[in-house]
């Protein structure tokens, strides 16, 4: 203990307080403040990018899930518009094949209905014609067999008979 | 880079200059078989000699003629006439008192590392039986010593690699090169591994200074005392005692209201014993903390020196046991291993003591919520 009291250097002891406080003050200035600074800064800047990625990935999976629920929301309205579109067009076939039915079948009346006042007429036609070439066969038939009296008489009784059974 | 090219052609005109050595005169202490050093109690002197601090570097004494290798430093005293200044080598080596300088009226003798000054009328210095000077006195040393030396040299190796460091940021560019991606990873780790965890977020910035200053002067003080120049800076007892005086006035003066609270008026206990835990808790902080601080640091490093020298001496005191060989080869592995671990000492030793520092600044500035 006498030793080491003995070896304590007061002037030692000054000098090595003024050169610390003096390299204290040198380097605050000149090294620690710019140095911790100048890390503080770099660090503060990788936080600030390492936040805005951070962020910029949340957007980022924000507008994918926005795109796609856009896509699935294109996807399923174009679904709909082809269905609609399927729909219409199979109604579409279905009103024109009633309508051509109905159509079909007002014409295929009103030809049966032609064909039948056609018909109808023909014959009458006919039968007018028939009338009329029978009359006139007649006629000539009644003409020569009407040429003697007997034969008149004969054919009226007969022509009398028959038209007794009708 | 250009900044890097600087410091190194700096650097080697300083390594320049310190080995241009200069040669000292005769010494007046040879014994008559050209001074080798070579029995246990010379050994012991030798140890102890280094690891005081000393006013000139000595690196080689030529045993033949007796000249010592080295170079002179500055002697700077404040005696009854005034300052005096002078270069070591006015002591011609001499370090038992016999060699008187005088300046003006002061007459001044070298002995065992300090500088006394004869009291007036004395023409050499008188001894009692414990070697103790009887008309002699200790003057105020301001010399740059070689530990003043050591200061300056870590210092200057500070500023410039750091301030390398802080003007490579200034360039606009926030990632260092060079020697500056070594630096700033211990700065992180003062910062983040010592500073934040012990002081808080919120309070460590304003310590940074002291904290950094400190971890990286003791560390370089350290690792300059292996090398083979000699350095004991942070051996010396004055030294270590500074920076722990340094961390006590910090810690005192930025203690917070709660600090003050539970030291002088400790809640929670009975106030008959408030008194004598307040007695208790300043002589802690005052008297303790510091002192541990600098007992660690001081007999880390002296412990250190010590060993190093001492197993280099192996080789010396364990000749006539193993033979030059094998004593020599013992002496090499053991100093290389110790060595080694003085390497991790060193850097060790500047973490516990810039972390106990924070610690307690951590403790004074610490603000409690509850309560």
């Amino acid at each position: 203990m006498e030793t080491l009291i003995n070896d304590f250097s007061v002037g030692l002891f000054f000098m090595q307080a003024f050169i610390l406080l003096i390299l204290i003050l040198l380097m605050r200035k000149f090294a620690w403040k710019p140095i911790l600074d100048a890390l503080q800064n770099r660090e503060d800047g990788i936080k600030n990018a390492l936040d805005s990625a951070e962020k910029a990935k949340l957007e980022m999976q924000n507008l994918q899930a926005d795109n796609l629920k856009l896509l699935n929301d294109a996807r399923a309205e174009r679904e709909a518009m082809l269905k609609e579109a399927r729909d219409m067009k199979n109604k579409m076939i279905d009103d024109a094949k009633v309508e051509a039915q109905t159509q079909a079948n007002s014409i295929i009346a009103q030809a049966q209905a032609a064909i039948e006042s056609e018909k109808k007429s023909a014959m009458a036609e006919l039968k007018n014609h028939v009338a009329g070439l029978s009359v006139d066969i007649a006629e000539k038939v009644v003409r020569e067999e009407l040429a003697n009296k007997d034969k008149q008489l004969a054919l009226v009784d007969s022509l009398l008979a028959e038209a007794t059974l009708n | 880079m250009a900044v890097a090219t600087k410091t190194i052609k700096f650097i080697a005109v300083l390594v320049l200059a310190l080995s241009s050595f200069s040669v000292f005169a005769e010494g007046g202490d040879q014994d008559e078989k050209g001074n080798l050093i070579d029995s246990p109690e010379e050994i012991k002197e030798y140890i102890a000699h280094h690891l005081k601090d000393s006013h000139d570097f000595h690196l080689y004494t030529d045993n033949a003629s007796g000249k010592h290798w080295g170079f002179s430093l500055p002697v700077i005293v404040w005696t009854k006439d005034g300052l005096k200044t002078f270069m070591s080598s006015a002591f011609h080596h001499d370090d038992q008192g016999k060699v008187v300088v005088e300046k003006g009226n002061a007459r001044l003798v070298k002995l065992h590392s300090k500088i006394y000054e004869l009291e007036a009328g004395a023409a050499t210095v008188n001894f009692d039986e414990s070697h103790h000077a009887t008309n002699a006195h200790k003057v105020l040393d301001f010399s740059i010593t070689k530990s003043v030396f050591g200061m300056l040299l870590a210092g200057l190796l500070m500023l410039l690699g750091f301030g390398a460091l802080a003007r490579s940021y200034k360039n606009g560019k926030s990632i260092p090169t060079g020697f500056g991606r070594v630096l700033e990873p211990l700065v992180i780790y003062v910062r983040d591994d010592i500073a934040k965890p012990n002081i808080g977020e919120k309070k460590y910035r304003k310590f940074m200074g002291f904290l950094l200053t400190v971890f990286f002067f003791i560390w370089i003080l350290n690792l300059l005392g292996l090398t083979p120049l000699g350095f004991n800076v942070t051996g010396q007892i004055a030294v270590t005692a500074c920076l722990a005086i340094f961390t006590m006035v910090i810690y005192m003066f930025s203690g917070s209201k709660d600090f003050w609270a539970h030291t002088l008026w400790m809640p929670g206990v009975p106030v008959i014993l408030r008194p004598v835990l307040a007695v208790i808790e300043l002589v802690g902080f005052v008297l303790i903390k510091p002192f541990s601080l600098l007992v660690r640091l001081f007999a880390n490093m002296t412990a250190g020196h010590f060993v190093v020298m001492s197993l280099i001496a192996l080789m010396i005191t364990m000749k006539k046991s193993f033979g030059v060989v094998g004593s020599t080869g013992m002496s090499l592995v053991l100093a290389l291993f110790i060595t080694v671990i003085e390497l991790l000492v060193a850097f060790l030793q500047a973490f516990i003591f810039t972390m106990l520092s924070s610690l307690f600044i951590g403790m004074a500035v610490e603000e409690h919520d509850h309560h």
